[in-house]
């Protein structure tokens, strides 16, 4: 058990209500006492040390805090940490396993997908969210999937073509 | 940015939500999917003492179609469900259109259709198919349940009809009398941006003729406007270029729009009109092929 207060050193204060939540996040259970107002995006970067999630526009239009929810890609920023109490949570940290990039990241890698690197994380999770539903995705139905993420360096092209990368990489080494 | 602080309860029952809400006198919101409601609370504009999560009450996420041809949407439905669902691609056109509109692919997975009607934000999407549809939604309370029609429904800018302890478990699109024609058009700077203006269609044809029309228009006015003076001068004949230019003139009067940095008053009318104009000509076209 850790709790998320001694960590960051600013428990919650007095009479404020905390809420035990556990929380699977990348694979692993994680048991932590969370305030109501807590984000899950802070919860990640702060309480569990993830900052591969980033936090950009706080308000969620720019899709930098994208995480898989229970599978599905939502913002982070956008939604408690105390409501992911029983659910399962992947990160930008989940996708590389200790000998391998995941294949998104090495699409990334291989086609520049990327220059300051802000955007990547919430791009990489909204590209992975939408290979698995769809394997085999047209440059449109991309455009479309990550039209949620704001990228400010790279007008999109690089980046379309580094999912396009690991969109057939993932197609190979299904076969 | 933080929320103000609140008081989290995650009711597993709608039983218990109500009972929170009652117990809460007005201070307790309901969070669904939250994608209005999060940043409106990190922004100040929103502070309740308690937060009812009905994320956890189960039976709530469902979008079907009775054996009458009613559509009924649950309250946990999020966007992304009906932009996949079968039952909205075959039979509900306007919804159909309206659902790769709202907000963008992200938001899209977490909020929900009657979570948005609820926060009635005049340049919300689906407050507009709902009036156009003539829907109705089902309100639960600690008496009973009752139907609060759509176009009664939203009273103001980010204001509706329900009681404190009521909450808004369904809507409920009414089953069609003749064939069903719809469409939604919005124009928006870019993805994930509010309206410059939007445009919702719900026309019901037989024979050939209008039977039933509904227009209502987003992002033109303190609220949703519901443009029945364009929807009802359509029906009773078929769609001729000269009914379509007038409910588009009408629709365009209707509109209460404001200039502001998405464009003039005097666009936004014309924005209103020429969608209007062009959803209305597919439904002619494809009524005429259909005949």
């Amino acid at each position: 058990m850790s709790s998320l207060y001694e960590e960051i050193s600013a428990p919650p204060a007095a009479g404020v209500p905390v809420r035990r939540v556990t929380l699977n996040v990348n694979g692993q259970d994680r048991t932590v006492d969370v305030e109501p107002r807590l984000l899950l995006a802070h919860l990640l970067r702060q309480g569990l040390k993830l900052t591969g999630t980033h936090t950009g526009c706080d308000t969620s239009n720019c899709g930098a805090c994208t995480v898989l929810f229970d599978g599905r890609p939502i913002k982070s920023c956008t939604m408690f940490a105390v409501q992911a109490d029983g659910h399962e949570v992947q990160t930008v940290e989940g996708l590389a396993t200790q000998s391998s990039l995941h294949p998104l990241q090495e699409g990334f890698k291989e086609e520049h997908g990327l220059q300051c690197g802000f955007c990547t994380p919430g791009m990489m999770m909204a590209a992975k969210a939408l290979l698995e539903s769809n394997p085999n995705p047209t440059e449109d139905e991309i455009r479309w999937a990550i039209s949620g993420n704001l990228c400010r360096c790279t007008g999109y092209q690089n980046i379309v073509k580094a999912i396009l990368w690991a969109a057939e990489k993932m197609r190979g080494s299904s076969n | 940015m933080y929320p103000p602080r609140f008081n989290y309860e995650s009711p597993k029952s709608l039983a218990e939500a109500i009972s929170l809400l009652t117990a809460g006198g007005g201070e307790a919101k309901v969070l669904a999917g939250g994608q209005s409601l999060v940043p409106m609370l990190k922004l100040r504009f929103a502070s309740p003492e308690m937060l009812v999560d009905i994320n956890n009450i189960p039976g709530l996420n469902y979008v079907r179609r009775d054996a009458d041809g009613s559509i009924h949407i649950g309250a946990l439905c999020r966007h992304e469900d009906l932009e996949k669902s079968e039952v909205i691609a075959e039979h509900q056109p306007t919804i159909a259109a309206a659902a790769p509109l709202v907000a963008d692919p992200i938001v899209r997975t977490r909020g929900t259709f009657v979570g948005s009607v609820c926060h009635a934000d005049p340049q919300g999407d689906w407050s507009a198919t709902m009036i156009a549809l003539d829907g109705h939604i089902v309100a639960q309370g600690p008496n009973g349940k009752r139907n609060i029609p759509a176009r009664d429904f939203v009273t103001g800018p980010f204001q509706n009809a329900l009681a404190f302890d009521e909450i808004a478990i369904e809507a409920v699109i009414p089953a069609p009398k003749g064939d069903v024609h719809g469409g939604y058009l919005k124009l928006e700077r870019r993805v994930g941006d509010f309206a410059t203006a939007a445009v919702a269609v719900a026309v019901e044809t037989s024979g050939g003729k209008v039977i039933r029309a509904g227009i209502a228009l987003t992002g033109v006015g303190g609220r949703t406007i519901n443009a029945n003076v364009a929807a009802d001068s359509l029906v009773g004949s078929a769609l001729t270029i000269e009914s379509i230019a007038r409910a588009g003139e009408l629709a365009a009067a209707a509109a209460e729009p404001r200039s502001d940095h998405r464009g003039s008053a005097s666009y936004k009318r014309h924005i209103v009109s020429t969608f209007l104009t062009r959803i209305l000509n597919n439904i002619s076209e494809s009524t005429v092929k259909a005949a």
